[in-house]
């Protein structure tokens, strides 16, 4: 089906391929969604929130670079890399939703639960779990919602990103849920080009010209303090690595530090020196507890879905 | 497949065969959303069509990239396609695993991209293969074999890959990168500099 204008693509009878978000078909539909041995859904499902949110919230704010990005060409592939990490977003949520059951909505205790169009899956369905979950109920890392800052600072994070999130779907693809590895598997061959793009800018900038320099190291800067907390262990992902379906994030240290090292070396920059951002009483982004700029970025993610309780679609 | 009635037996599987036939041939005729001169099998997107006994179709799709937006259109063509060929019961599956690779695009699919203006992808496994061996990483050597030694599952490649594209209007081999992502999640931007025109390039993956 194709149409000759935009207006009729959106005109058409029950038409929903262009919403927002609500009504768009199960991802993981036909998808053998069965849990693995020796895996409690809860804590799969809560891990899957914990990839997924990572790569939702990562998209959001490369979304925002749509029609402000210094390039043509730069702007169709910062809009590529956030799809990509929209797609992944949406299956691992889908997965989420498949893994938690009927149970997950009372054990999150999320309101309006009614309201939501549960796409497959016997949980709340990725729409619901995007756009009617709390702040305290994403399981992100606060790299990823920091305000996006100059190109350079957005440089600087998503190469930061895509290369632990390399690092750790690598090694995903060998792990026992069949799901996160085939996403995971999928995934490689999507941020293996996410990186590549990031380090050459990285490298362009900062052995350009003494203000592209300059910016690009502040961007560095800027985004560093949210470098540690990347291979900070929450207590569910070392639960999950000893049943053999997560990763110890802290064993991508050593491949991290080496690609990074590298990058610098290429770009003439120093190894950043500003110090780690501490936690919350010991809390971190993965226990949901974020910075400022989180509210923000929610609020614009699910004012719309929440303005429509009945979840519209168009 | 419920066992036939013994004196029928043949004239069910013959029955049975000409339904595979005809949802196959309805299923392989959808195009793509995006690049509609080709077909989801010339994409290989297309993984499987089965008729169960009681005449309902299971077909298996895949996705090209996680976020394919054409993937939605795709299931919804497929459905219309096969309730056009007679199919009531009509079910359209994702099949996540082994991941979709440019390898699958068919030789008749890799004429019709060339003859539209579109390159298509070389080999994917060469690029992957390319990786492992550390295609063409700038920087001192003895950092490629710190990175070798450490076992990073993909190597880092800090300038772009030299990749054979001819130029699918002019032919001429002279042509160079403009940016590794494109109108859409498949496609590079490229532009030859013999005829000076720029093309889009179905990327490796």
């Amino acid at each position: 089906m194709s149409f000759d204008n935009a207006y009729e693509a959106i005109t058409e009878e029950n038409d929903s391929r262009w919403a927002f978000g609500t009504g768009f078909d199960d991802p993981l539909s036909g998808v053998d969604t069965v849990l693995p041995p020796d895996v409690d859904g809860a804590d799969l499902a809560q891990y899957c929130l914990m990839l997924g949110d990572d790569a939702l919230v990562m998209s959001h704010r490369l979304q925002e670079w749509c029609t402000r990005a210094p390039e043509l060409e730069d702007e169709v592939a910062i809009a590529n890399i956030a799809l990509d990490l929209l797609g992944q977003a949406r299956f691992l949520l889908a997965r989420a939703s498949a893994a938690e059951g009927p149970a997950g909505s009372a054990a999150d205790g999320s309101a309006d639960s009614a309201a939501a169009g549960a796409a497959g899956g016997a949980g709340r369905g990725e729409d619901e779990l995007a756009f009617l979950r709390e702040e305290s109920q994403f399981r992100n890392v606060r790299l990823v919602e920091l305000v996006n800052g100059d190109f350079a600072h957005t440089m600087a994070r998503l190469l930061i990103f895509s290369t632990w999130r390399l690092a750790l779907l690598a090694r995903l693809v060998d792990l026992q849920d069949p799901v996160i590895a085939a996403i995971a598997a999928k995934g490689v061959k999507e941020v293996t080009y996410h990186r590549d793009w990031a380090a050459r800018w990285v490298v362009r900038l900062g052995d350009g010209t003494e203000l592209s320099r300059s910016r690009m190291a502040e961007g560095l800067a800027a985004v560093w303090p949210l470098v540690d907390e990347l291979f900070r262990p929450h207590e569910l992902e070392l639960r999950l690595a000893t049943v053999g379906v997560g990763v110890d994030p802290s064993v991508l240290r050593p491949e991290f530090d080496a690609v990074l090292a590298e990058v610098l070396r290429a770009a003439t920059l120093a190894w950043p020196q500003t110090p780690a951002l501490a936690g919350v009483a010991g809390l971190f982004g993965r226990h949901g507890v974020h910075t400022e700029a989180m509210g923000y970025l929610l609020a614009e993610l699910q004012s719309v879905r929440r303005g429509h309780h009945e979840g519209a679609s168009w | 497949m419920v066992t036939p009635v013994s004196g029928d037996w043949c004239q069910d599987t013959i029955y049975h065969s000409q339904l595979v036939h005809r949802a196959r041939a309805a299923a392989e005729a959808v195009v793509d959303p995006e690049l509609p001169m080709l077909t989801l099998a010339d994409l290989g997107v297309l993984r499987e069509v089965r008729v169960g006994a009681d005449g309902g179709v299971t077909v298996s799709i895949t996705p090209t990239y996680t976020g394919c937006p054409a993937m939605d259109a795709m299931r919804k063509d497929l459905r219309a396609a096969l309730r056009g060929a007679g199919f009531e019961e009509v079910r359209i599956d994702v099949a996540l695993h082994p991941a979709w690779t440019t390898d699958w695009i068919s030789d008749g699919g890799r004429r019709k991209l060339a003859e539209a203006g579109i390159a298509p992808p070389g080999p994917a496994s060469a690029r992957a293969r390319g990786r492992q061996a550390g295609i063409a990483p700038p920087g001192p050597a003895s950092a490629r074999a710190r990175g070798r030694q450490a076992g990073w599952p993909v190597p880092l490649t800090l300038t772009p890959p030299r990749r054979r594209v001819p130029c699918p209007r002019c032919g001429s081999e002279d042509t160079e990168l403009t940016s590794e992502f494109g109108a859409t999640a498949c496609k590079a931007l490229r532009r030859c500099t013999a005829c000076r025109e720029p093309f889009e390039h179905v990327k490796e993956i």
